[in-house]
């Protein structure tokens, strides 16, 4: 056999499985695009390299398998970096393959020439740059299963023009890559970790976007259901257990209910799985779970004891930590303790304002998640509009809820989704979005339209930016500087002007009706809703505060 | 005077692979007092010694060094290495 550089990458990605990529061509990736267009994988071009990337992580994020994105040398990557970045943060599995200028022309400051390896060191899991074309055959696999094996997380290969062209000579292609096994259990230690259970009268589970993507969520839910105990969920990990389950508190921390943190606080053991105590979970530190013995379950053994040290620290693959723990802890009825987390939720409910109103910020969720039914998979970007839709949408089901949450990226809810269609084209997707967040990546509406996804972009328009205006109110003695925008900007034409339909709730004579039409036609569409800058999202934990001190939605006030 | 640990690592050798491990320590605003480094096995893989100050962050750094796709084996010596014993020789 004798292949070119860039056909040898675009058959090993076939033979990986990969269907759609999403990317922009460019000087230095234009062997790699001639290759592409004879191969039966689906292309997306998008309008920026950013879109690509959250393109790549929707699908990778609704699937669970590695997603792929291309991306031209220079400012091409350099447009990628963000969306990477998110990738590493949230642990998701993306591979984005990036042109480079010729090798004898690297270091000489030559036309969009960039370090890209230097630049992706900090933010991948893993990268490469590829100095010869043989190097391919092994590098490809190895990409794909570093992607997805132990904690997944995004691995950059930049490949010179000249490699892409450069023929090779050889026999057999390489194995596609996969997924290695987890480190091996310690049995002693969860036996110990199971008495501790056994033990314990006020244990909780503590559940993260881990225990998503070790597929682990029934196995969550059967030691929750065995043993009889509470479950809180980060924001990565709702949907782990059904909002309805009695044993699910939702999600806890900054923005948590304030019955989720009360009981927390009140644990005397916290079952960590699949979590890394983020900040934004545990507020100040030395104050989360004050009472509690840690038993933290994690594969990437460098999480535990990095916030807080466990009593038992658990490195292995949580599908397997998760079985082992089921099949030693004892049944337990735990009705002092079930009772106690009752009697908070009774006191503290979380207090849902305009909750029957189509248009206010928690209405338009509510009715959006009740018209489009269980099967939707819903994306937001970040902002007010994403902690109200983590608050309240009733999730069901792990994979069917995608938010940028370590990184926190504005820009990304909109791309996502239209990688989470191109994935699940049979659902529809919904995208909470909020008008700070949809302008930066907003070009891509327009291949939302080319490619007819099936996205209904949900818009609470506050002309503003609603989180920092809300930590200025609160934080800031009211002084509301650079977050509200004094041009107001036409979403309706400018959608009309990416050739998407639109809707706006705010002049609607019959917004409940007008939404469900939207939502049950095909294809994508933004349906527009003006909502109040001053209307906040609560409760809220002030950043840098314990858990206890939750600001706004006590009952009564 | 700071107790100081010597880190000994086997990495692949290729260009960048001294730039992951710097950068870990470079972002955690965790200094590295000493490095050596030398190619083994014909060149396929390296060995660096890194001379690191003992400080209450060091097994997260171990882990984390611990996680890079070319550094193979991480081996710590509390004790000291002779590698920078006879490397102060040139300094003094």
């Amino acid at each position: 056999m004798r292949f070119s550089g860039a056909e040898i990458i675009v058959k090993l990605l076939e033979r990986q499985g990969i269907e759609t990529i999403a990317g922009i061509p460019g000087g230095a990736n234009l062997p790699l695009y001639d290759a592409l267009s004879t191969s039966s994988i689906r292309h997306v071009l998008t309008r920026h390299e950013q879109g690509a990337g959250f393109i790549a992580q929707g699908m990778a994020r609704v699937t669970g398998q590695p997603a792929v994105f291309f991306a031209t040398s220079g400012p091409g990557a350099t447009n990628t970096l963000t969306a990477i970045a998110d990738a590493k943060l949230d642990s998701i599995p993306v591979i984005c393959i990036t042109g480079q200028v010729p090798l004898a022309m690297i270091g000489s400051d030559a036309f969009q020439e960039v370090d890209t390896y230097g630049l992706s060191v900090p933010i991948t899991k893993h990268n490469y740059l590829v100095r010869s074309v043989d190097e391919l055959l092994r590098v490809i696999p190895e990409a794909f299963r570093i992607a997805v094996s132990g904690r997944p997380g995004p691995v950059v290969i930049d490949v010179p023009k000249d490699v892409q062209t450069a023929m090779l000579e050889f026999d057999v292609w390489p194995e596609p890559g996969g997924r290695g096994a987890g480190p091996e259990l310690m049995a002693p230690e969860l036996a110990y970790a199971a008495r501790m259970i056994d033990e314990a009268e006020r244990p909780m589970l503590y559940l993260g976007g881990g225990v998503v993507q070790s597929g682990s969520s029934a196995l969550a839910r059967a030691l929750a259901e065995k043993a009889s105990i509470p479950a809180a969920l980060t924001l990565m990990g709702l949907g782990v257990l059904p909002v309805e389950h009695p044993l699910c508190l939702g999600m806890l921390g900054m923005h948590g209910a304030r019955y989720t943190n009360l009981a927390m606080e009140r644990c005397d053991l916290l079952i960590a799985a699949g979590v890394r105590f983020d900040d934004r979970a545990t507020g100040k530190v030395a104050e989360f779970c004050p009472n509690a013995r840690i038993i933290h379950l994690d594969i990437d053994a460098s999480e535990l004891d990095k916030i807080k040290s466990a009593h038992v620290p658990v490195a292995g693959d949580l599908a397997d930590s998760l079985a082992a723990l089921l099949e030693l802890v004892r049944p337990g009825e735990r009705a002092r303790w079930l009772g106690e987390v009752a009697r908070f939720k009774r006191e503290h409910p979380m207090i849902i304002p305009g909750a029957d109103d189509p248009c206010s910020p928690y209405g338009v969720i509510l009715k959006a998640a009740e018209l489009s039914g269980d099967e939707a998979i819903v994306c937001t970007d970040v902002g007010q509009h994403q902690m109200r839709t983590a608050q309240v949408y009733p999730f069901r089901r792990p994979r069917q809820w995608l938010t940028s949450g370590g990184l926190g990226t504005m820009g990304f809810g909109m791309p996502a989704a239209i990688g989470a269609a191109l994935a699940a084209p049979d659902r529809t997707v919904l995208c909470f979005s909020g008008d700070g967040s949809i302008m930066m990546n907003i070009q891509d509406l327009a291949t939302a339209a080319e490619h007819q996804v099936n996205i209904k972009i949900i818009l609470t328009n506050n002309n503003a930016l609603g989180l920092v205006r809300q930590q200025q109110d609160l934080f800031y003695g009211k002084r509301y500087f650079a977050s509200d925008y004094s041009r107001r900007v036409d979403f309706l034409k400018l959608a009309e002007g990416f050739g998407l339909p639109a809707i706006d709730l705010g002049s609607s004579d019959d917004p409940e009706s007008d939404l469900a039409a939207a939502l049950a036609k095909p294809g994508p569409c933004l349906i527009h809703v003006p909502v109040s800058p001053d209307a906040p999202v609560y409760p809220m934990v002030p950043p840098g505060a314990a858990n206890s001190q939750m600001i706004g939605g006590e009952t009564h006030v | 005077m700071c107790k100081q640990t010597v880190i000994q690592l086997t990495v692949n050798n290729h260009p960048g692979v001294m730039s992951h491990i710097c950068g870990l320590f470079a972002r955690r605003a965790y200094n590295v007092e000493g490095i050596a480094c030398m190619p083994v096995n014909g060149g396929a893989t390296s060995r660096i010694w890194l001379l690191v100050n003992a400080d209450g962050r060091l097994d997260q750094m171990i882990k984390q060094v611990d996680k890079l796709e070319d550094v193979l084996i991480v081996e710590r010596h509390d004790g000291g290495h002779a590698v920078f014993t006879r490397m102060a020789e040139f300094v003094a």
